[in-house]
């Protein structure tokens, strides 16, 4: 079922129309409201009024990661906090988290763009959702929740953990969608073998599924598993959350992007060259409705590739094809944003020398594990074996505290690290995606 | 009064205490006395060899990382009681052993055995003033 028709399946130059009204009105106001931007903009010998066509976007300035960290807290929101009603985060590379805001009309527009890619996830009203996605900080639980109520589905807040208690409400209240991390929902398929409980027997029909890299391999074997359609749904929170693309259940081939929304664009990200239709590089954003934390042409150093080509669903959006990697050296662990920078300043402070580490990433039973080898110099060594112990849960410990995530510290011999043409090898990600 | 000791950080992996031991032997290093501390993941082998800067040079050049420790070197009577009186000695006076470990040979009628004490001064202080033969390091090494 398509959510919104009108705006869904609008003709591309109705719909490019709306898309450069939107772009002008948001220039105009993050150049009368943000610093950030009014100062780019200047650098780059540009004005608002000088974007007359969607293809002048190319004018405009990249937005990054960095420029966001530079403006930490609320230095890249466009309206007075009185008019934020919600804040939510995502992990940055030093340990600081990247801040969006939400307007009451940000707010509403989220929860539009959520239940659109519910429906096209295969939602209706009668629908109950079982949302495995974590609440919190995190966009992905308070986002499909806001867009299930928007739809008029019944929404389970379970959010993410104590998987046995998910197994039985699963069993007991019958959801029929489930939304979570494929990873998870892996982890949630054996832990239902163990008790006993057999997908066949719940009733759930389609699978929303995203926030982490996966594969068509992984589809397959949720959708056998769990007797469900599995698709992916595409989203980050500086540019919103989830719901800027999902797949169409009826296709499965590319999420279609909300271009009502936002601009997307592709780029070589060495250059910064815009890359025409079909070609893969990384995925840019500007967002043109959103009033609290507007990005514009936000690099997301998601590779990509886009699809004009129209969709058997019926919508006219132009579809993303499944994010393919990275440009940076992020790693999704466990739904959670880890930079092996961030790894590296915990080090640093310990050690305060250069550490040689490495980040070993495995799945062991469809759960992401983390495990840090970190050489033992002699600025760590002790002759005391309890001193070594200690290095090891400190080390541990900060890096739960600073970074959300449980990784095993190993303490391994000097120059035992893979290097490679002197370089040492950070990160060794054994996941079979 | 004082004994160098070092120290070598390793992993847990077969043939590691072998390669140590290989690479001082090449460098003719003898071997005084020895101790390993251990978890599931890793050890630390302590020794006291007759030329430390040699033994330090050959195993860091072969990529091990090395530590160096004062420890103190003690006669202890080779006789029912001889290690109670000297643990007894200390405890009364409230000086904690980190570790402690046997030397290779006798020296005459008395066991050696080596201590690592947080306070290391007070401690052979306090085993002098009772009487206790705290051997001289240059005598150690060529024990």
């Amino acid at each position: 079922m398509i959510f919104n028709i009108e705006y869904e399946t609008m003709p591309r130059e109705a719909l490019e129309a709306i898309q450069l009204r939107r772009l002008q009105a948001t220039l105009n106001r993050v150049y009368a409201t943000v610093p950030f931007y009014q100062k780019k903009f200047e650098e780059a010998g540009i004005t608002p009024s000088e974007i007359r066509s969607l293809a002048d976007i190319q004018k405009i300035p990249f937005t990054t990661k960095q420029d966001l960290r530079d403006n930490y807290p609320f230095g890249m929101f466009a309206v007075p906090m009185d008019n934020v009603v919600r804040i939510h985060a995502s992990s940055g590379t030093t340990g600081k988290p990247t801040v969006v805001g939400y307007t009451a009309r940000d707010i509403g527009t989220w929860s539009e763009l959520m239940a659109r890619s519910l429906s096209a996830g295969g939602a209706t009203r009668g629908d109950i959702i079982h949302n495995a996605y974590g609440y919190g900080l995190f966009t992905g639980g308070l986002g499909v929740h806001y867009g299930a109520e928007k739809l008029g589905a019944s929404i389970i807040p379970v959010s993410g953990g104590n998987t046995k208690r998910q197994i039985i409400i699963m069993k007991d209240f019958g959801p029929t969608i489930l939304t979570a991390t494929p990873s998870y929902t892996l982890h949630l398929a054996e832990v239902a073998e163990e008790m006993g409980v057999s997908f066949k027997d719940l009733k759930f029909k389609y699978g929303i599924f995203g926030a982490e890299p996966w594969s068509e391999s992984m589809r397959q074997e949720i959708e056998n598993k769990l007797k469900i359609i599995a698709v992916d749904i595409y989203g980050l929170s500086e540019v919103m959350g989830p719901g800027v693309a999902i797949e169409c259940h009826e296709a499965k081939a590319g999420l279609h992007i909300y271009e009502d929304h936002f601009i997307p664009e592709i780029i070589n990200p060495e250059t910064g060259d815009v890359l025409p239709y079909g070609e893969t590089g990384e995925l840019v954003f500007t967002s043109i409705t959103k009033e609290a934390f507007p990005v514009i042409r936000y690099r997301t150093r998601d590779i990509s590739a886009l699809n004009p080509e129209p969709c058997i669903c019926g919508r006219s959006h132009v579809r993303m094809k499944r994010v393919s990697g990275r440009t940076d050296d992020m790693l999704i662990i466990r739904g959670v944003n880890v930079f092996p920078s961030q790894i590296e300043s915990v080090l640093m402070q310990i050690d305060e020398v250069e550490p040689h580490y490495q980040l070993v990433v495995d799945r062991k039973d469809n759960l992401d594990t983390l495990s840090v080898l970190v050489e033992v110099g002699e600025q760590l060594f002790s002759d005391e074996v309890r001193n070594l112990q200690n290095l090891e849960k400190k080390i541990s410990k900060d890096i739960k505290e600073i970074l959300g995530v449980s990784a095993a510290v190993k303490l391994v011999e000097p120059k035992t690290i893979a290097r490679s043409e002197g370089k040492a090898i950070r990160v060794i990600d054994n996941r079979k995606l | 009064m004082k004994v160098e000791q070092i120290s070598v950080f390793l992993e847990n992996k077969s043939g590691r205490i072998a390669e140590v031991t290989g690479i001082l032997a090449e460098s003719g290093i003898n071997i005084r006395a020895l101790s390993l501390a251990d978890t599931s993941d890793f050890g630390v082998l302590r020794m006291i060899v007759d030329n430390n800067q040699k033994a330090e040079e050959a195993l860091k050049k072969q990529n091990f990382t090395v530590g160096k420790t004062f420890v103190v070197a003690v006669e202890v009577e080779d006789k029912p009681g001889g290690l109670y009186k000297i643990l007894n000695i200390l405890h009364k006076v409230s000086i904690n052993v980190e570790y402690m470990y046997a030397f290779v040979q006798p020296n005459s009628s008395n066991a050696v055995m080596i201590f690592r004490f947080e306070k290391l001064d007070e401690a052979v202080r306090v085993l002098q003033e009772n009487g206790v033969v705290v051997i001289d390091g240059d005598k150690v090494y060529t024990l």
